[in-house]
């Protein structure tokens, strides 16, 4: 079969595609967004008639690929490892609906967050809702596990939840593809009440649920992605789990490696094998691209499996991703270095781009705000959280989607106003929406400030649920009329957006500016496309 | 045969066209490849890099470990420093000679270029010159793919068919300038401190 160089995320999708996958539901976020957009690209998937779309936010996501599944038919949804938060209620009840058709979850970690505000490692969700969970450890791996995950989610009725991270979600290589699948035909539930949580049926869930775990485990032991690779040098045993397995092999001659390997790759965590290598070996090294999740089961909360080492004893660093010198310290190998960088290489911190809507709308709310004392802007989660950083100093917080609103009702509940909230468009109707009803239901005095530049422009520009509704949504919500003001941030019109903000900023209730200028990025590409066109029109 | 090359620029400077362009001349060249890429945050105007392994035999690691990197391929000057830790005790040094100050701080540019001429094995080429002369300015990037051509263990041909299969869906023009740059980069390395 075909081989094609894939980054990590693109092998996902692929695999979706020629697994017979109905529909794929997804919001934007770092390192996950290229899976969604691979398959909305694939002329493949637009043949087969793949459902692919940007959901609101991840929980609808989640939800409308746990309606595929009911249905009978096969479904993804994709999401950072924050999204699984948003996600999280629809997530942990799906394990006790269980599945039908099969559903998988795709959770996209950023250890030594490289793109997010925490490193939270989402094994810990599946262990928490008892889901199987998979975690690659390359291309190929990401691609098979898509075909596996399927199968056992329908041979166990389960969703199935796959964990990856940045290093191989926007890692390339070459992937080896299986045969397409065709799709499932719509066929419900044999049990009519499997989805219906009403406490009497949840119960009787959760107790089918608890059964499940040791076929969970079973699956583990056998299914060949968990594997006892022995070694001679039995002084010491290596548990890797996901990518962690890579770096360890980087670091012998060959990728030969003389202690016996437990290579971990499915969970919940097979006992057999970890029993085997706690007996043959007289220490044991953990080492896993995330938090200690196998170190802790192994260790006990008294902490008396004392020959078990990794991230809670300092043998690893407890935070930050893996890299192969972090697992040579670990093993005791000798480690490289280059030179050190020298003193004359400055910092080069990501920035606004030249052009950017952004940098114009808070030139003007930081005029506006000059006669205020500091510390009242209210910030999200955007490419607008670089207003954060010099020359601007223009926001104070940015915590998670939606809390700008929320935030900032809040302090002014309290006595703090007027209190500012700054989120974009698609952050704000992910999660903006339901933080300004509960503005206006208790009449708080906030100014929310929808940055709106049409797109989910962080991620790389990405349809925005909001394009042309924002309006209508304040309005909606009790917003009042004369205090919905939209404003174009440009340079040339900063004397009057200034005067707008003040005008609101003073006024005692809800008030919402809108600085509506297309994303420069998405407006360049647009442009760039059309004088694509124009030049192949010519030429032929 | 193995080549650990750091790819080094500044979002938007246009790594990853040179990351994919060797890329596909390597997968090409019937070996295997690994390629970590930045996306994101990082990407806006921020200081990104590729780590591109290329290898005869099986690969294990995403990321290249620190001091074995046998070439820096920079598309800025400053940035090739950075990640001197990585580079290997006789690795190379290709860089891009015009800097991208969108920082306040930039350091004094001779600076730059005295410490890139520490490193024995450099070259230095002003590629945004070079792909202006052409009428190209926007092909700087596969000026300095050319000039990392020779050190590559690749032959040419691959590169050729690499950026045909790369810019074909935009044209046979596209495509020209592309590959014109591209020779451009090479000959002049070829050339370099003859």
């Amino acid at each position: 079969m075909q081989k094609m160089l894939l980054l990590g995320d693109e092998a996902i999708a692929q695999a979706a595609i020629d697994a017979g996958m109905s529909g794929m539901f997804a919001y934007p976020g770092t390192p996950s967004t290229e899976i969604n957009e691979y398959v909305q690209a694939s002329k493949q998937a637009r043949e087969q008639n793949i459902v692919a779309t940007w959901a609101a936010n991840e929980k609808t996501a989640m939800e409308a690929a746990l309606g595929v599944s009911y249905v009978g038919k096969r479904s993804m949804t994709c999401m950072k490892h924050v999204g699984l938060n948003v996600a999280a209620d629809a997530f942990v009840n799906s394990a006790m609906t269980g599945a039908n058709g099969g559903l998988l979850v795709v959770a996209a970690d950023d250890p030594s967050m490289h793109s997010s505000q925490n490193e939270q490692d989402s094994r810990f969700y599946g262990k928490f809702a008892m889901m199987p969970t998979l975690e690659p450890a390359n291309q190929q791996e990401a691609y098979d596990m898509v075909f596996y995950g399927f199968e056992l989610s329908e041979k166990l009725q389960t969703p199935v939840l796959i964990r990856i991270t940045t290093r191989l979600a926007h890692s390339r290589a070459g992937v080896v593809r299986k045969e397409v699948l065709k799709q499932n035909e719509i066929r419900l539930p044999s049990d009519p009440k499997q989805f219906i949580l009403l406490p009497a049926i949840a119960r009787n869930r959760y107790k089918m649920l608890l059964n499940n775990q040791d076929r969970f485990i079973e699956e583990s032991e056998s299914a060949g992605f968990n594997a006892y690779i022995d070694g001679d040098d039995k002084s010491l045993g290596i548990i890797a789990s996901g990518i962690a397995y890579n770096y360890l092999l980087e670091n012998y001659a060959d990728q030969k490696v003389p202690h016996p390997i437990l290579k971990i790759n499915q969970y919940p965590v097979p006992r057999t094998m970890l029993a085997k290598l706690e007996k043959e070996c007289d220490k044991i090294l953990v080492l896993e691209e995330g938090a200690p999740l196998i170190e802790e089961l192994l260790k006990g909360y008294l902490a008396k499996n004392l020959n078990v080492s990794g991230r809670l004893d300092g043998t690893v660093p407890r935070d930050g991703e893996l890299n192969p010198n972090i697992v040579a310290r670990a093993l005791g190998l000798s480690d490289s270095f280059g030179e050190a960088v020298p003193d004359i290489v400055k910092n080069r911190p990501p920035s606004l781009c030249a052009g950017c809507s952004h940098i114009d709308a808070y030139n003007a709310l930081n005029e506006a705000l000059e006669s205020y004392t500091k510390g009242r802007v209210f910030s999200d989660i955007g490419c607008y959280t670089l207003g954060a950083l010099s020359p601007f100093n223009a926001i104070n917080t940015c915590v998670d989607m939606g809390a700008s609103i929320t935030m900032a009702k809040g302090a002014s509940d309290v006595g703090f106003t007027p209190a500012v909230a700054v989120i974009g468009d698609s952050t704000f109707t992910h999660s903006g929406m339901t933080g300004l009803l509960d503005a206006v239901n208790d009449q708080a005095n906030i100014l929310v400030v929808i940055a709106d530049n049409s797109t989910t422009g962080m991620t790389g520009g990405q349809k925005s649920a909001a394009l042309g509704k924002i309006e209508d949504i304040c309005r909606g919500l009790g917003v009042e009329e004369d205090h919905i003001r939209v404003i174009k941030p440009l340079r040339k019109n900063h004397e009057e957006n200034v005067k707008v903000l003040l005008e609101e900023l003073a006024y005692e209730g809800v008030s919402v500016v809108i600085p509506r200028r297309e994303c420069i990025q998405t407006l360049n590409k647009r442009m760039r496309q059309k004088a694509t066109i124009k030049a192949l029109e010519t030429q032929n | 045969m193995k080549k650990d090359i750091i790819l080094a620029g500044v979002g938007g400077q246009g790594i990853l066209s040179i990351a994919a362009s060797i890329g596909l001349a390597a997968v090409d060249a019937g070996l295997h490849l690994k390629q970590a890429e930045v996306h994101g945050m990082s990407q806006r105007g921020g200081a990104v890099q590729s780590n591109l392994r290329l290898s005869d035999k099986n690969i294990a690691s995403d990321l290249i470990p620190y001091g074995q990197a046998d070439m820096i391929i920079s598309v800025e000057p400053m940035e090739s420093l950075r990640y001197l830790p990585w580079l290997a005790p006789q690795g190379w040094i290709i860089t891009n000679s015009t800097a991208f100050t969108n920082i306040p701080d930039y350091p004094d540019k001779e600076d730059i270029i005295s410490e890139i001429k520490k490193h024995k094995n450099h070259i230095i080429i002003d590629a945004d010159h070079i792909a202006k002369e052409i009428g190209s300015a926007r092909s700087a990037n596969m000026v300095i793919l050319g000039a990392a051509i020779p050190y590559l263990g690749l032959e040419h041909k691959y590169f050729e068919q690499a950026i045909k299969n790369l810019f074909g869906s935009k044209g046979e023009k596209v495509v020209e300038l592309n590959m014109e740059a591209m020779r451009a980069g090479e000959a002049f390395a070829r050339e370099y401190g003859k």
